[in-house]
């Protein structure tokens, strides 16, 4: 299918594709630096099949929009205000505790997303997000197993983990807010109402908190912005050095 | 005009492109050969990544034009197949077979991961070195995105087991 050039569908797309992106970006960082050797491999892992599931959701929105960008011309060639990622991905990665919450936070509401996407009328989207989210299903559980440990943990392991949580709450509202991509989207049968993924969001991480002994914060004020392209300086930092070779070398190649 | 190879021979060929990761095992023995056929004279062999982000893929698709194109296939096309997407139930017999030979844990039934929490409750995994049932899973991330990493109680060493996904 090819769409017109006010297709919100290439929008669409590329929220998706840029949530896989910049959080796989953050967590290969994490290569030769995780506390253990086997988390070393487990979060390469993770940042790989997130690299897999952005080449996948990016190169579709070029075919969409029809206009000669492909995924790598989508990762290196915008700036930040290009990008559609909600915030919550753009977070430095803090400690390992911190990293872990902001995983278990994303997964848990990719896996939901891609549930309802998998349901998808548009067919290249309900194949990417059904094959995405078997693997998202092993993110999550990985997240979630270690915010249990973690809060569960020691003194020191809890106190950071909680700080983390403290930290990361604000970031979680903006995927289950719907503007209007969402709506036309949604209208399409292409992708579905955020705001119905809160509900069974809020119960798994109530569920998840009280095994981990951590308390939600109280503050319901939460912040906004990725989605439509306005983001936390931190997104630049992170660009710019994602971006440095292709761009002051373009006909690099292999 | 030349005559086509048949799509049995055509098949016979793919199964002798090996894994890059997991040289004992055949692209067919791994269930990503999901089509090949005719269109006119085009001969389109359609492929499926296992994971998302496996680095295996491309290489695999190179190998596959490659080993084709040597055979006298000048007319291919190679498509990409993400629905329905890849399970470990697609793996062969002889794969299986070949992945306990070579020291990996066959991977058991497929289960829907689903959301419960804990260890992923499956069929004991039996090291493949002394076949003892004594074994821990140590991470679910291994060295390819397809392994988890375990460790035999029994005999002490660490072996990769399949995941079944």
């Amino acid at each position: 299918m090819i769409a017109t050039a006010r297709d919100p569908r290439v929008e669409y797309v590329m929220r998706l594709g840029d949530n896989a992106l910049v959080l796989a970006q953050r967590l290969c960082a994490w290569i030769a630096h995780a506390p253990v050797m086997e988390e070393d491999v487990a979060l390469a892992n993770v940042s790989l099949d997130l690299f897999g599931q952005a080449r996948l959701w990016l190169g579709y929105a070029g075919e969409l929009e029809g206009a000669g960008r492909d995924e790598d011309h989508f990762a290196f060639h915008r700036a930040a205000s290009g990008f559609r990622n909600v915030l919550l991905v753009e977070r430095p990665n803090g400690d390992f505790a911190a990293t872990t919450v902001r995983g278990y936070f994303f997964d848990l509401w990719s896996y939901l997303a891609l549930g309802e996407l998998a349901r998808s009328r548009d067919e290249r989207i309900a194949a990417i997000a059904g094959k995405t989210r078997k693997e998202t299903a092993y993110h999550l559980r990985r997240s979630e197993d270690w915010l249990i440990r973690l809060g569960d943990g020691t003194p020191e392991s809890h106190a950071r983990t909680q700080h983390a949580v403290n930290d990361l709450w604000r970031y979680t509202g903006e995927p289950f807010l719907r503007d209007e991509i969402d709506a036309a989207m949604l209208d399409a049968g292409v992708g579905f109402d955020p705001a119905t993924l809160l509900d069974p969001w809020n119960e798994r991480v109530r569920s998840a908190f009280s095994a981990a002994t951590l308390a939600i914060p109280s503050d319901p004020w939460m912040q906004r912005g990725g989605k439509s392209g306005l983001h936390t300086e931190q997104l630049s930092y992170l660009l710019a050095e994602m971006q440095a070779l292709p761009r002051s070398m373009p006909e690099a190649a292999w | 005009m030349k005559t086509l190879p048949a799509l049995a021979t055509v098949r016979d060929w793919l199964d002798e492109i090996e894994d890059p990761e997991i040289p004992a095992l055949s692209i067919t023995d791994l269930g990503i050969v999901r089509d090949v056929r005719y269109v006119d004279d085009v001969l389109e062999v359609a492929l499926t990544p296992t994971y998302a982000g496996c680095p295996a893929t491309q290489v695999i698709r190179d190998d596959v034009e490659r080993t084709l194109r040597a055979r006298g296939v000048d007319r291919l096309r190679i498509t990409e197949r993400l629905a329905p997407a890849w399970t470990s139930e697609w793996l062969s017999v002889r794969g299986r077979e070949r992945l306990h030979e070579y020291g990996i844990a066959p991977p058991h039934a497929a289960a829907e991961a689903g959301l419960a929490l804990g260890p992923i409750a499956s069929a004991i995994v039996r090291c493949p070195r002394c076949a003892s049932g004594e074994t821990r899973e140590q991470s679910r991330f291994g060295s390819t995105p397809c392994k988890a990493l375990y460790r035999c109680d029994a005999c002490g060493e660490p072996f990769e087991y399949f995941k079944p996904h």
